[in-house]
């Protein structure tokens, strides 16, 4: 019935296991192997600092600063985190503390479904919705002439898109801060708003704050959604209903025309490698800070 | 005092409401706007045809190529992530069992793997393809989607098999079974459902993602018949339609963008019912 006796099947079975945990182990690595390799033919020329604080983006003369780009993902994906941080405070709270146990079944498919929409649709509901809302209604409102695809823009389609992601780890902490705790607390007298505010944060503060730097590194990563939105002119932003530019979308836009000049496809690959770096920076930090806690 | 605590309480849980409220509103106004946008330009034309000439000026045609080319991507990206993703959740949780600080490393890297933007994937599966010589093709995209969504594959399993008791290792241990077998036969069965969810938890991922596929997997007009050829993406077809001057084009985009929702929710159905129906299979404690 079958090729090999048990013991073979056995070895042939095992080996192809590890074989497999080896090629996911070192994914890591091979990542950023790959990336800093090809962003050697511009490390070689360009100093780190140069490319990270130079404004000027001028591919065929071979000036490549970074900065506009930078400072642009920076605005988009604080701004975001700012939108959907208390936003997902207050509905984790509710959900866990106050509504009813029948309430969490619905929303947990709500966030599924939410983390599921790809980017793509995001965007497409950005160019619906938010875009025109900013030009008709909120440029107008801070007197401001926009054409819609700003900084703003991007920032709000982003804090939605980050919503469940964030939701379901802060759901998560709530849940896994012990009852004792929490009625020891109603049992000295305090009200249950008084519980949640001087007790359940407190204790899952360190929680919340690594929720929210993961959700910091998933919307610095963010491309699509925000390629369609943000506008992609080459400045250094000085309002929100300024069109920007942020470092996905860099390397999203300029894929097709690289070829031509080496420097520049390096050029990509180092914003690639920045990408890399800055999410591996914040979940790894936000990994140790859970490990010190240890309450996560 | 005591009123003032009270009235920030009310203040308070009317907020959380509201949020609440918001979040639900959001997801419903989401998928109506798509819906709504999307049922105008919808015609069959669009669903069973591939682009004809002048397509992207107005003509008629379909994205049937996207269509067919997403599902074949996506297809094939979890299928090799599978072959690759349960042998290692397999591997943590059967064989890796004792060693504790050895399992917590693979998943903190997993973790770290996930949260990779999947644009760096993309720029990363280019340089992989000039390096290996490959052109712009159906493989090359496969390959890079592959990578983008094993770690979430490896972890959801392994979310899963973890729950996996005890007793039922050393039961067949107990009957003589060696440790792949413990795997292949038990521990896959046990989690049968948990699988089901992270598979199709991937493709869902595999299906919606641009930034990783834009680089790699290029785009044609043609349907998909060769791992050589370039392939079209429904994410990459609603990007670039959007992109045109031509309203009729447009607005296929928001069609588009339809489909690509409904096979999300489709999928993301399937794997709620799919999860509970495989529950005879487990062996409960």
């Amino acid at each position: 019935m079958y090729l090999l006796n048990r013991q073979q099947r056995h070895v042939v079975n095992s080996s192809w296991m590890l074989f497999s945990l080896l090629i996911i182990g070192f994914l890591p690595f091979i990542l950023f192997g790959g990336l800093y390799f090809k962003s050697f033919l511009l490390l070689k020329t360009h100093t780190l600092k140069d490319l990270i604080f130079l404004h000027s983006w001028h591919p065929s003369r071979g000036e490549f600063g970074f900065y506009p780009f930078i400072l642009g993902s920076i605005w988009v994906t604080l701004l975001a985190i700012l939108i959907s941080t208390p936003i997902c405070l207050l509905t984790a709270i509710n959900v866990t503390q106050y509504a009813k146990k029948r309430f969490l079944r619905v929303m947990h498919p709500v966030i599924d479904i939410l983390a599921g929409i790809p980017s793509v649709v995001y965007g497409v509901w950005g160019i619906l919705v938010i875009v025109p809302f900013i030009s008709r209604y909120l440029g107008p409102w801070f007197g401001v002439q926009t054409m819609g695809y700003s900084i703003l823009a991007a920032a709000l389609v982003l804090s939605v898109m980050i919503i469940p992601f964030i939701l379901n780890i802060m759901i998560e902490i709530f849940r896994t801060i012990p009852t004792e705790l929490k009625e020891a607390t109603l049992s000295l007298g305090a009200t249950k708003w008084q519980m949640v505010k001087h007790v359940l944060l407190r204790k899952a503060l360190p929680g919340i704050i690594a929720s929210v730097g993961f959700g910091l590194a998933r919307a610095f990563g963010e491309t699509m959604a925000v390629l369609m939105v943000v506008g992609n002119v080459i400045k250094v932003p000085h309002s929100v209903f300024d069109p920007g530019y942020t470092l996905p979308a860099l390397i999203a836009n300029n894929y097709g025309e690289v070829l031509s000049i080496p420097q520049y496809d390096s050029a990509l690959m180092f914003a690639a490698l920045l990408l890399l770096a800055v999410s591996l920076f914040f979940n790894l930090l936000m990994h140790f800070f859970i490990a010190r806690y240890n309450k996560y | 005092m005591k009123r003032t605590l009270k009235a920030e309480e009310t203040f308070f849980r009317i907020l959380m409401n509201l949020t609440t409220g918001f979040i639900l509103i959001i997801l419903g106004v989401i998928i109506y706007s798509v819906f709504e946008k999307g049922m105008k330009a919808m015609s069959w034309e669009m669903l069973t045809s591939v682009p004809s000439g002048g397509y992207y000026y107005g003509k008629g045609g379909g994205i049937l190529n996207a269509i067919v080319g997403s599902l074949v991507l996506a297809f094939g990206a979890t299928i090799l992530a599978f072959i690759i993703g349960l042998p290692v959740a397999l591997y943590m949780n059967v064989f890796l069992v004792r060693r504790k600080k050895l399992v917590n490393l693979i998943r903190f890297i997993l973790d770290l793997v996930w949260g990779v933007p999947s644009i760096v994937y993309g720029a990363f599966g280019f340089t992989l393809m000039v390096f290996i010589g490959l052109q712009t093709s159906l493989l090359a995209g496969i390959i890079t989607v592959t990578l983008f969504i094993l770690p979430i594959m490896i972890r959801s399993m392994d979310e899963i098999l973890r729950t996996v008791p005890i007793g039922l290792s050393e039961a067949a241990y107990s009957l003589g079974s060696n440790k792949s077998e413990l795997a292949f036969k038990i521990f896959t069965r046990q989690s049968v459902s948990g699988i089901i969810t992270a598979v199709l938890l991937s493709f869902g991922r595999a299906i919606g993602d641009a930034a990783s596929v834009l680089f790699t997997a290029g785009y044609t007009d043609n349907l998909p018949n060769s791992l050589m050829e370039p392939v079209a993406t429904l994410p990459l077809s609603i990007f670039f339609q959007l992109a045109s001057p031509v309203p009729e084009v447009q607005a296929r985009a928001y069609a588009s963008a339809l489909v690509l929702t409904v096979i999300i929710l489709i999928v993301s159905l399937f794997s709620r019912g799919l999860g509970k129906r495989y529950h005879k299979t487990k062996i409960n404690f």
